[in-house]
């Protein structure tokens, strides 16, 4: 016998009672902590891509969409620019390093992504295996995409025209690995990346009626272009990232290219911050609706233990005149709030590593995105002390009465 | 053994209590006979130490209440006083054992499991004490009443109308069973009550 024996006897006498305050708390501690976790590993996602770039030209349209589309691969490009001005960037003082990206393929929804060596060594990406794509129409893939495909090196595979793996194929090209990276985290994960080149190659027969082409013919056309740095004429790209030599550049190129050139310039810093003050209109309320549900639950913790301190007034009488002190019994009431604070955070956390798990399927689903981070926050911790508090405070009000209680009356009205 | 000398009471200025003084030796038994509103169940609260008279005292096992502190009057009730009351209460959360050993923690003393066991045979409940106990009938739980009141084996054993709401056969035994526990023990035991059945029970007794 000890008072959380006797604690939690009462709260299954009161089963329905207990369920709704616990339901209550679960709710709310559940919302605050999914929108931590979320929050967080957004953060981190986009951060982690963002990182050491300046700014993303590409045609005119909607700036956050050239920094969702060629940054995070998530959005459709605006459409193309002319390989010849994005070279002309390089030119200029300001600029450390151009990373000219091209895409408009996929491969079962991942993308085709065209690019310069320079991008993976933007991103620091480490290979795992093979070695990385040399020749036009070779591609090292990313960890996720040899993961859920299954494509190994030296498996040949045809991409599909779009950006979702529903495109028309292009059957008369086949795509080559040579490559895996290692996971890193980064978008890099989830890419196919090859040369400009191949991109250029696809598109140019896909116009020309088809005709079987022999893999020979593939690879002697393939083999006319090996520079490194392309610099075609008449050739377009997507986009390209931009690495300036110091903060001048941020002053005075996004302007000129905005007024001189054909493309438009976004700076990745401006939009990222747009997009989560949208957002964070959003999580502001969930956060504000989270708050008031864990309130409630402590108002239903108070109504639940004041209720049942009504009714039991009785036994209050008789524990005392039993020889209990009105402290133990104190005690014993506050043990019944925080066990249900106690559950209500453990099944509230549990909850929303839940509701993590089923946001990072479908944002997997949908964007190749994974949120997979389970591990309990820093946060999390302050959470639970502020679930104890309310535990505490919902169940001291009403148990103060103990020490009001009338003995001898209380026996002798019953 | 238990006593009371000039025990006054008053609620307010017109319910004013006066008692007779009572005595009760160890292994002897009184019966405090009354009419409702004569203050029966103050008595009772008085002399467990529940109330603290306007003037007058108590003494439990010889040694005055007066002076000692509110804890202390708690330990000495614990440790001294097993009580009765009219109808049987308990803490419904809990089985009927559990009720019972509910004694002995809230007196802060060692559980005694074999001890409850052998009172509930005694008391012919044995069969109930793992159900909770508003499943057990009246008199069932008047029993049950007199094994929580008798597991730190008491000095004093005061009993609120223990029989008023049983039945003849319920009466008579719940009466004998009070009177046999209190004897084994040696016990004073005191039963205030206006039930006129009891009358020819008690060689003691006393009326308000």
């Amino acid at each position: 016998m000890n008072l959380f024996k006797i604690s939690v006897a009462n709260l299954r006498e009161k089963k329905l009672n207990s369920f709704l305050s616990a339901l209550l708390l679960t709710l709310g501690i559940g919302m605050i902590s999914l929108l931590l976790l979320l929050n967080k590993q957004l953060d981190e996602q986009f951060k982690r891509n963002l990182k050491g770039i300046d700014m993303v030209v590409g045609a005119k349209g909607s700036p956050l969409q050239v920094i969702l589309s060629s940054i995070y691969q998530i959005d459709a490009p605006t459409g193309n620019i002319p390989l010849a001005e994005v070279n002309a960037l390089r030119k200029n003082p300001f600029v450390k390093t151009v990373i000219p990206l091209s895409m408009g393929d996929n491969y079962q929804g991942f993308r085709i992504l065209g690019t310069t060596p320079k991008y993976v060594e933007h991103f620091n990406a480490k290979l795992a295996e093979g070695h990385l794509y040399n020749a036009s129409m070779e591609v090292t893939i990313g960890s996720k995409v040899a993961r859920d495909s299954k494509l190994k090196i030296g498996d040949q595979f045809s991409g599909s025209h779009g950006l979702d793996s529903e495109g028309e194929k292009h059957e008369d090209k086949k795509y080559k690995v040579t490559g895996i990276f290692e996971p890193s985290g980064t978008v890099i994960d989830q890419l196919i990346i090859t040369r400009l080149s191949s991109v250029w190659d696809i598109h140019e027969h896909s116009d020309e009626p088809k005709l079987p082409v022999t893999a020979e013919v593939e690879h002697s056309h393939s083999q006319t272009h090996v520079d490194p740095e392309p610099d075609e004429e008449g050739k377009d790209v997507t986009s390209a990232l931009i690495q300036f030599r110091n903060p001048m550049g941020l002053m005075t190129i996004p302007r000129q290219i905005n007024e001189n050139t054909s493309m438009q310039a976004a700076l990745p810093s401006i939009e990222i911050n747009r997009l989560f003050s949208l957002l964070g209109v959003g999580i502001e309320t969930l956060r504000t609706l989270a708050l008031i549900i864990i309130s409630i639950a402590g108002v239903s913790v108070f109504i639940s233990l004041y209720n049942s301190l009504k009714d039991r007034k009785y036994e209050m009488a008789l524990m005392l005149s039993m020889g209990a002190t009105r402290t133990r019994l104190f005690l014993m009431l506050l043990i019944e709030g925080l066990s249900l604070a106690v559950i209500g955070f453990f099944a509230g956390i549990i909850a929303s590593r839940v509701g993590l798990w089923v946001f990072s399927k479908s944002a997997e689903k949908d964007f190749h995105y994974s949120l997979g981070k389970f591990a309990l926050l820093p946060e999390e911790i302050y959470l639970f002390f502020g679930a104890l508090m309310i535990g505490v405070v919902a169940a001291a009000l009403p148990s103060l009465g103990i020490y009001r209680l009338n003995i001898s009356r209380t026996l002798a009205e019953e | 053994m238990i006593s009371s000398n000039q025990l006054r009471f008053s609620y307010s200025a017109q319910k004013k209590f006066s008692f007779p003084d009572i005595h009760c030796n160890d292994k002897e038994t009184l019966l405090i006979l009354g009419q409702s509103g004569k203050g029966k169940t103050t008595l009772l609260h008085l002399l467990a130490l529940l109330l603290t008279p306007e003037s007058g005292d108590v003494a439990i096992a010889g040694k005055s209440v007066r002076n000692l502190t509110p804890q202390e009057i708690t330990a000495t009730r614990a440790k001294n006083i097993g009580i009765i009351y009219q109808r049987p209460h308990f803490v419904s959360s809990l089985s009927v054992m559990d009720n019972i050993l509910l004694s002995n923690y809230l007196a802060n003393q060692q559980e005694d499991r074999q001890k409850a066991r052998h009172l509930a045979e005694q008391l012919g409940f044995a069969d109930h004490l793992s159900k909770k106990t508003n499943q057990l009938s009246q008199g069932e739980q008047q029993r049950v009443s007199i094994a929580r009141s008798l597991m730190n084996n008491p000095n004093i054993i005061l009993a609120d109308e223990p029989t008023s709401s049983l039945d003849d056969d319920n009466c008579q035994r719940v009466i004998q069973l009070l009177k046999k526990q209190s004897a084994q023990i040696g016990a004073s035991l005191v039963v205030v009550t206006h039930d006129q059945r009891l009358k020819d029970e008690f060689s003691n007794q006393v009326f308000l």
